[in-house]
């Protein structure tokens, strides 16, 4: 019998296709699982308005539990509540650091303009002592951050509250 | 009903004329990061585009999807800002462009996400965070060169000068503004228009850029009278759906 639960277990088997260490539950974007019948609805919501991964996501969601043999499956995408952050699981914080993605920071107040860039300790040496290169990076969610002391420089994932 | 689709569409508009704007720069930037930066901001004004145009759509109600909304309209049918459509021309004009957007877009969609209307309040929600990242961004680059060498200064005063008459448009109001206003889903231009004044003012000020007085104000874009720059957008924006219609990757 295919419950709920069941189907989540089966998402930790999706990967984001962008961070493959990270599954699409480590990042926090699936916000649903309900089944009517024989009928499966999961909800996600995307990390960043244009994140070009969605499409993508939904169709791996629909495959996967294709291959546990469930095939009414409907993938729907919710905007609110926005996506944050703080939803990635300390989990996946881990398996950012181990990949060399220096995980979201908590950031002073987002409403202020101009804010010290926050301090993001690189994730090869763990200095603390590493400067932004740029705000934007290979993907929506990335910064560009270098390290001081061991010179790497590395993807920082952005704080989006 | 008609007076939101035409609401929703003059939102969708903008965001979806100025990340093709900015997506002009891909392979061009001055620099690597800047040249990323800046199509990374297109992508999240796409993305809003196509959130916005497919609600648009289903309030038309004819059966019409985003991407017929976004590339199969003739010019006058656009509801953009004329501010979006203008040219990127230096590095310096493209981020004068963007803060003068980026610094309404961010109380806009502040004020937005209180909207009755559920679907924009959502949309603004999202957008809102995006939106600060832009704005830091621009203003950064503004006070950067403003406040740079001589020339670096000399030249975005420049694109101060030329852009500046377009800033009016952003606090259009007309019958449809007014409609919505009423109906508690569009937030208040004035309300808007002062929070934009303090950030123009405050960055401004740190680059050591004036406002040019007395200059004529330019509006049409809310009723489809663009500038002749929307047209060359078009026709490389929408060659592959009108070549090929019904295309999809
Ligand atoms: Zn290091």
């Amino acid at each position: 019998m295919v419950n709920e639960s069941v189907i989540w277990n089966y998402l930790t088997e999706v990967a984001d296709p962008e961070i493959p260490v990270l599954t699409i539950l480590d990042l926090g974007i699936v916000r649903k699982v309900s089944i009517e019948g024989d009928h499966v609805q999961v909800t996600i919501t995307p990390t960043y308005s244009g994140c070009p991964a969605m499409k993508l996501i939904e169709d791996e969601i629909i495959a996967k539990l294709r291959e546990y043999k469930i095939d009414n499956v409907d993938v729907d995408l919710v905007l609110s509540p926005a996506w944050s952050t703080d939803w990635i699981s300390e989990e996946g914080r881990d398996k950012l650091r181990e990949y060399g993605i220096a995980p979201p920071e908590d950031e002073v107040d987002k409403s202020v303009l101009f804010s010290e860039p926050t301090v993001v300790p690189c994730p090869k040496c763990q200095s603390r002592n590493t400067r932004m290169i740029s705000l934007f990076g290979s993907t929506a969610c990335k910064a560009q951050y270098q390290c001081n002391e061991c010179l790497e420089p590395f993807d920082y994932f952005k704080c989006l509250k | 009903m008609e007076h939101l689709f035409e609401y929703v569409l003059r939102i969708g508009d903008d965001s979806l004329i100025l990340g093709q704007r900015l997506a002009e720069w891909c392979g061009h930037g001055p620099i690597l990061e800047e040249d990323i930066a800046m199509t990374n901001i297109s992508l999240d004004l796409i993305g809003q585009a196509t959130t916005l145009l497919d609600y648009a759509a289903k309030i038309e109600g004819k059966g019409k999807n985003a991407d017929q909304l976004a590339f199969l309209r003739f010019d006058k049918d656009y509801r953009n800002l004329l501010l979006v459509e203008q040219p990127n021309g230096d590095f310096g004009m493209t981020m004068m462009r963007q803060f003068f957007f980026d610094a309404f877009r961010k109380p806009f969609f502040e004020a937005l996400q209180h909207s009755k209307d559920e679907q924009l309040s959502a949309i603004a929600e999202k957008s809102l965070k995006e939106t600060r990242y832009h704005l830091k961004h621009s203003s950064e680059w503004v006070i950067r060169l403003g406040d740079g060498t001589e020339e670096s200064h000399q030249r975005i005063q420049e694109s101060l000068d030329a852009l500046y008459r377009y800033t009016d448009e952003l606090f259009y109001s007309d019958e449809v503004q007014k409609a919505m206003e009423s109906a508690g889903i569009a937030p208040k231009m004035d309300d808007v228009r002062s929070e934009w004044n303090k950030t123009v003012d405050y960055v401004l000020n740190e680059a050591t850029l004036k406002i040019p007085d007395n200059q004529w104000k330019f509006e049409g874009g809310r009723r489809g009278m663009h500038s002749e720059h929307l047209g060359y957008i078009l026709a490389d924006m929408q060659y592959m759906q009108r070549a090929y219609p019904g295309l999809e990757w």
